[in-house]
């Protein structure tokens, strides 16, 4: 059971504000999609649930605990891309996270765990459809084969949440169908929250149980970092259509341009 | 007609075209040193053929009359033994230094002004206090190629860890990755290959520092019979040790391009 509580969050980076006053409560086994503009701190978010990035004021609470400050494997994460590891094969990017979590030294499983390990990958990689690539490098993979294989890596080490950030952004418009069946599926079987941000208006309701729309409540022409966003519409979405009345000024509000620096996922270090 | 930078040679006349700069080079010299002994059969600046093999076969097969020694060998193996001691060093330096600069922020604040300010010390600047501290023994001459090899190994290497994109880093973490274990698992094996780029760019340097260290203070080297033959005017040694140097700076070379190649099939650039 995982309970996920924001109470009065708001972040600020020096002369911004990106994020304020966001309220939210998320239960357990939900599908949560997150629309809004682009820089209006739905990245952000994301990253604060990560952990890479901590809140200014306000809390952010799993099972009423505070978040860790740093990335933990209670969290999976799934990247737009750049997040499988080049050096090792399909298979042992699939074992990493069972290695390291199995082998704090070496990192690295041996002898009947391994084996044991490997059986549990080789399940996952037939449901992901990648059995055939099982010893192939990524780069030899497609884009759409390297986001299944970055998805399954993540839900291999059961997280209690997984965040994915735009995940199908980079693919192909004709295999995101297969794609959000595996989602499902694996959001079935594992039973974890899902956060998931997309640009698609129509993926966050076809997938979301819960769909959460970031926009800014008020806006200074002269200062535009003075205010930040927040989450504006909070909908459940469970046995909703598509076409739910609010889809409009939802569509008006993913769609506006806002004259605002874009921030970037990990800034310069 | 195609223009020029559409226009391939085949696999033949690249081989051809490849050799051809060589064919001419040995030509230009055959020439010369005909011209030359043709008005004096005395002359020592371009040596015939016949003489560079004389001399050659003396060198490579026959025992030196003083020493006892083959002196075209014990010079090559005084040479190696000296370079590869040194680069494995800095290659271990590198990988170390570089690995920890890269990924834990208090090492790479702590020693990045202070590697890139050594790195800047022209190393034969510092030989003469090299021979004062550590004598003129082996150590002087495999610590000048370190110093001047290692600390550019290091900040190279540092800089690769840095290019890694950061989503690795994280996802890593999301994975249950420690620090030791990122290092392990993660960045370690990606270093590999980077680090013989880095031994292969900075071999050029470490032949070049060694030769040095040899010229100043040795009793047997590659460097030292070159420099110690110039007193005779002695090409007919001189030019085979050079081509010989070359020659062995050539393979090593190769065989780490080689053992990259072939370790590291997935670092291959595609």
């Amino acid at each position: 059971m995982t309970q996920i509580t924001v109470k009065r969050l708001w972040k600020e980076f020096e002369n911004q504000v990106v994020l304020e006053n966001v309220n939210l409560h998320v239960g357990d086994h939900e599908f949560v999609t997150i629309v809004g503009a682009s820089g209006c701190g739905k990245t952000t978010f994301l990253r604060m649930l990560l952990g890479v990035e901590s809140p200014t004021r306000g809390e952010l609470l799993i099972d009423s605990r505070p978040l860790a400050p740093e990335p933990g494997p209670d969290r999976g994460i799934v990247f737009q891309r750049y997040a499988l590891f080049p050096h090792l094969t399909v298979l042992d990017n699939l074992l990493l996270g069972l290695d390291l979590q199995g082998s704090r030294v070496l990192g690295r499983l041996g002898g009947l765990r391994r084996h044991e390990a490997i059986a549990k990958a080789d399940a996952l990689l037939e449901a992901i459809g990648l059995t055939a690539s099982r010893n192939k490098y990524p780069a030899q993979l497609s884009g759409g084969m390297q986001q299944r294989l970055s998805i399954a890596q993540s839900v291999i080490c059961e997280p209690k949440i997984l965040l994915l950030d735009e995940p199908f952004g980079a693919l192909d418009p004709g295999i995101t169908g297969d794609m959000h069946e595996l989602i499902l599926k694996l959001w079935n079987t594992h039973k974890m929250t899902i956060f998931m941000v997309t640009h698609d208006l129509k993926e966050s309701f076809q997938l979301g149980t819960r769909l959460l729309v970031f926009d800014r409540l008020r806006v200074d022409p002269q200062a535009q970092d003075r205010y930040g966003a927040t989450i504006t519409y909070n909908i459940p979405l469970k046995g909703r259509r598509i076409d739910y009345p609010l889809l409009e000024p939802i569509k008006e509000i993913v769609h506006a341009t806002r004259e605002v620096k874009m921030p970037v996922f990990f800034p310069p270090r | 007609m195609r223009r020029l930078v559409n226009r391939h040679p085949t696999k033949g006349s690249a081989l051809f075209l490849a050799v051809l700069p060589f064919i001419l080079l040995i030509s230009a010299y055959l020439a010369g040193s005909n011209a030359r002994l043709a008005t004096n059969p005395g002359d020592k600046l371009l040596p015939s053929p016949a003489t560079l093999a004389h001399t050659m076969h003396q060198y490579v097969f026959e025992e030196d009359e003083r020493s006892g020694d083959i002196l075209f060998w014990t010079d090559t193996s005084a040479s190696l033994k000296r370079i590869v001691i040194a680069l494995a060093i800095s290659a271990t330096l590198g990988v170390a230094l570089g690995l920890t600069m890269g990924v834990i922020p208090y090492v790479r604040v702590t020693l990045t002004a202070f590697i890139a300010a050594i790195s800047l010390i022209p190393p034969l600047a510092l030989l003469p206090i090299l021979f004062i501290v550590a004598g003129l023994g082996e150590l002087a001459k495999v610590l000048l190629i370190i110093i001047g090899v290692a600390p550019i190994m290091v900040r190279d290497l540092a800089l690769r860890v840095a290019e890694l994109p950061p989503e690795q880093i994280i996802k890593a973490q999301t994975l249950g990755a420690s620090t030791w274990q990122l290092m392990l698992r993660i960045v370690m094996p990606q270093l590999w290959p980077r680090l013989i780029d880095a031994l292969r760019l900075s071999l050029g340097s470490a032949w070049l520092f060694l030769i040095a260290a040899e010229a100043i203070a040795s009793t047997e080297g590659l460097g030292y019979r070159i420099f110690l033959v110039r007193r005779y005017l002695a090409m007919d040694v001189i030019l085979p040790y050079v081509a010989w140097i070359t020659l062995l700076a050539f393979t090593m070379d190769a065989l780490l391009r080689l053992v990259r190649a072939k370790a590291f099939a997935w670092a291959r650039p595609s």
